[in-house]
């Protein structure tokens, strides 16, 4: 292999110790001495080793949550939905607020794995597995509340097409019935898109499960089952890449889509404070600001107890800040612009709805609003913040807390008070309204840590993809076939970049 | 089952074929080097198996572009099309409603479930089409007779030549595929059912 033909990109290439991203502006996001058998090494590490102390205490925790969960769904359901402080005329409450905010959480899922993918965004690869898994449970979370709210859950299915006693169709010109199959279509893309990723990474957890032990037997019996008999052929990865760049091209608009139907739950009613045209993006900003959030504060916790500080670096987090203070600016553009329509419009209801959000007997919960998800991500606009993990670990965590008081403070506020004053009223939660939120973090965490212990919780052959020398430095097109009867002679091959 | 594995000691009959040739490589550039001479010699049923997809490995084996985006368009349109008439007959035909004034089958409501039901469909035909072009799941293939071929789904990069290839022979093939100088070359051998 004769170097003196290399043009200067292959040289350049050649001789420098990062790869074709570095070429093209990009930093290489892992360590260069980082190689693929390390990498899987890593990456298969929580799940075959024993397991962490604080994973079972975190584990314990979360199940403890999750009983809760059951106790107060249960009482619920021997009750009726009494048992919440939902009333006339705050007849959405905690449990929509509730809603909305886990669907926005699982929207930094979708964000990661489809739109940043679509952009060619290499640092999502080590985020997105996990980012992905928090989407399906935050929707598992989300469609718990709805459910509910129906005050007969044994009568969901009426919201399916399906026939039933009554010879009734659902009623599709209203909004909640969209929010069925946006919700629905939602969950079973993210699972689907998921799962198709987890493949090549549940046959390497198969292909590494060796040894004649019953657990080893089980391990290498359920990888192998789910790993569909993966066998990294070139004639599947070609299909692969396909299918896995059209499921991203299609959960894009997808993921706008959902929240955008959600917002129309409130934008197509003639409620003063939700009868605006700026709901849809808002609404999608608001959810991939509070996703970044949430993914961030799982990420700094599993990165440190797991160790994985070599594949999520500080630049993948410094990245997440910056998307986090570009979401928060555009979600507080929007509270602005909000207050100033409802000025602008001269409707009194509007302004009055909005005036009672700043001062009236809510104003805690808008301030609060404001103070997370405007002011305080404002730090990130210096280095020294972005970079800080005690710093991000607090502002992703007020962040998600800013993001829950916005649901409230648009659902409770505009219901307590709009038209008619004989109807205003106050709400507030009961102790089977916190159960079933808190009961919910403790599904979601423990769903999440089942998921940390058993599966990769990397996209490895994703990160593998990135790393330095991945690709062949030259190309075999078919079109040079004749070139390929003398050995690696690169003099003869075509100049052209490598494929990053 | 034609192909129970190596360890698999309850077959009938312990006479062994010849499946495939395997040729293991250290560097994606190996393994695209040797699919490119495989090409070039006219063979036509051999694959190149790797941790991730190596960029590249499409020409080098002279493959025709994946008829999966046709898949999923076909499925989009379905879902597009079912969930309107769907609705349409639902609430225009069988029990019509009139809701807010407007007539029962009013097109502008229907266009986000007919989106959402686009999405869903085509995701299935992307998904599901997945595993009908590349015949998954398949547990039994032969190539799991390998001992070593556990590395392709960690750091190696692997050549398979099957044995049922019109070209393959198996002193020419495996002269062939030491030219390109693998780290390990093995005939992978399956029991005859």
């Amino acid at each position: 292999m004769s170097e003196a033909h290399f043009t200067p990109v292959e040289e350049e290439l050649a001789h420098g110790a990062e790869s074709p991203i570095e070429y093209l502006g990009e930093r290489n996001l892992l360590p260069p001495t980082m190689t693929m058998r390390q990498l899987t090494e890593t990456v298969c590490a929580p799940t075959e080793l024993k397991t962490p102390k604080a994973w079972w205490i975190g584990f314990g925790i979360a199940l403890m949550g999750a009983g809760i969960l059951g106790a107060s769904v249960s009482w619920l359901l021997f009750k009726g939905v009494g048992v919440w402080g939902n009333n006339s005329p705050v007849s959405w409450a905690w449990d929509i607020t509730n809603f909305v905010w886990w669907i926005g959480i699982g929207h930094a899922g979708t964000l990661i794995s489809a739109i940043l993918f679509l952009f060619r965004q290499k640092w999502r690869t080590s985020i997105n597995r996990f980012a992905e898994a928090m989407t399906i449970f935050a929707v598992m979370c989300a469609g718990i509340y709805p459910g509910l709210h129906t005050g007969r859950p044994w009568f969901d299915y009426y919201m399916f097409p399906v026939p039933n006693s009554m010879v009734l169709w659902p009623q599709f010109k209203s909004p909640l019935m969209w929010d069925i199959f946006a919700v629905s279509t939602y969950f079973t893309v993210s699972a689907l898109f998921w799962y198709v990723g987890l493949i090549p990474d549940l046959a390497t957890l198969r292909d590494r499960s060796t040894g004649d032990t019953l657990p080893r037997k089980v391990r290498r019996f359920a990888y192998g089952f789910f790993s569909l008999g993966w066998r990294g052929s070139n004639r599947h990865w070609q299909h692969y890449e396909r299918a896995y760049m059209i499921l991203a091209g299609l959960s894009t608009p997808l993921v706008l889509s959902v929240h955008s139907i959600v917002s129309f739950d409130f934008a197509t009613s003639v409620e003063p404070g939700w009868h605006t045209t700026i709901f849809p993006p808002y609404f999608v900003a608001g959810a991939v600001f509070s996703g970044f959030a949430m993914v961030l504060t799982l990420m700094l916790v599993c990165r440190s107890v797991f160790d994985m500080k070599d594949v999520v670096t500080m630049k993948h987090l410094e990245l997440m800040n910056k998307i986090m203070l570009t979401t928060g600016s555009l979600v507080g553009y929007a509270y602005a612009m909000e207050f100033f329509v409802a000025y602008y419009s001269g409707n009194q209801y509007e302004r009055y709805v909005f005036l009672n959000r700043a001062i009236g007997p809510y104003a805690w919960a808008y301030w609060s609003m404001i103070a997370c998800n405007v002011i305080f991500p404002q730090v990130f606009w210096w280095k020294r913040m972005r970079t800080s993990i005690p710093v991000m670990f607090v502002i992703s965590i007020l962040i998600n807390i800013g993001m829950w008081f916005e649901r409230f403070v648009i659902i409770v506020t505009t219901l307590h008070r709009d038209y008619l004053p004989a109807v205003w009223g106050m709400y507030s939660p009961t102790i089977w309204d916190m159960g079933v939120y808190i009961g919910t973090f403790g599904f979601f965490f423990t769903c999440f840590l089942l998921f940390l212990r058993w599966l990769p919780m990397i996209a490895l052959a994703e990160v593998k993809a990135t790393l330095p020398n991945a690709h062949p430095r030259k190309s075999h097109a078919a079109d040079h076939a004749d070139d390929h009867g003398h050995d690696t002679n690169l003099a003869e091959e075509p100049t052209a970049l490598p494929a990053e | 089952m034609t192909s129970p594995t190596k360890t698999n000691t309850t077959v009938e009959s312990d006479e062994r074929v010849a499946s495939l040739l395997l040729a293991e490589y250290e560097t994606p550039d190996g393994c695209a080097d040797a699919a490119a001479k495989l090409r070039d010699a006219g063979y036509t049923k051999f694959d190149a198996h790797t941790p991730y997809p190596v960029h590249g490995m499409d020409a080098a084996m002279g493959m025709r572009d994946t008829p999966i985006g046709w898949i999923v368009l076909a499925m989009g349109m379905t879902g597009c099309l079912a969930g309107f008439l769907m609705m349409f007959w639902m609430n225009g035909i069988d029990y019509p409603l009139v809701i807010g004034g407007k007539p029962p089958d009013a097109i502008p409501s229907m266009v986000p479930v007919m989106f959402e039901m686009t999405i869903l469909l085509s995701a299935f035909g992307a998904v599901f089409g997945l595993f009908g072009l590349c015949q998954l799941p398949r547990h039994h293939h032969p190539i799991f007779n390998s001992d070593r071929f556990a590395r392709a789904t960690d750091d190696h990069f692997f050549i398979s030549v099957d044995a049922s290839d019109p070209k393959f022979d198996l002193k020419k093939t495996r002269l062939l595929l030491e030219g390109t100088t693998p780290a390990h070359l093995e005939l992978v051998e399956e029991y005859a059912s």
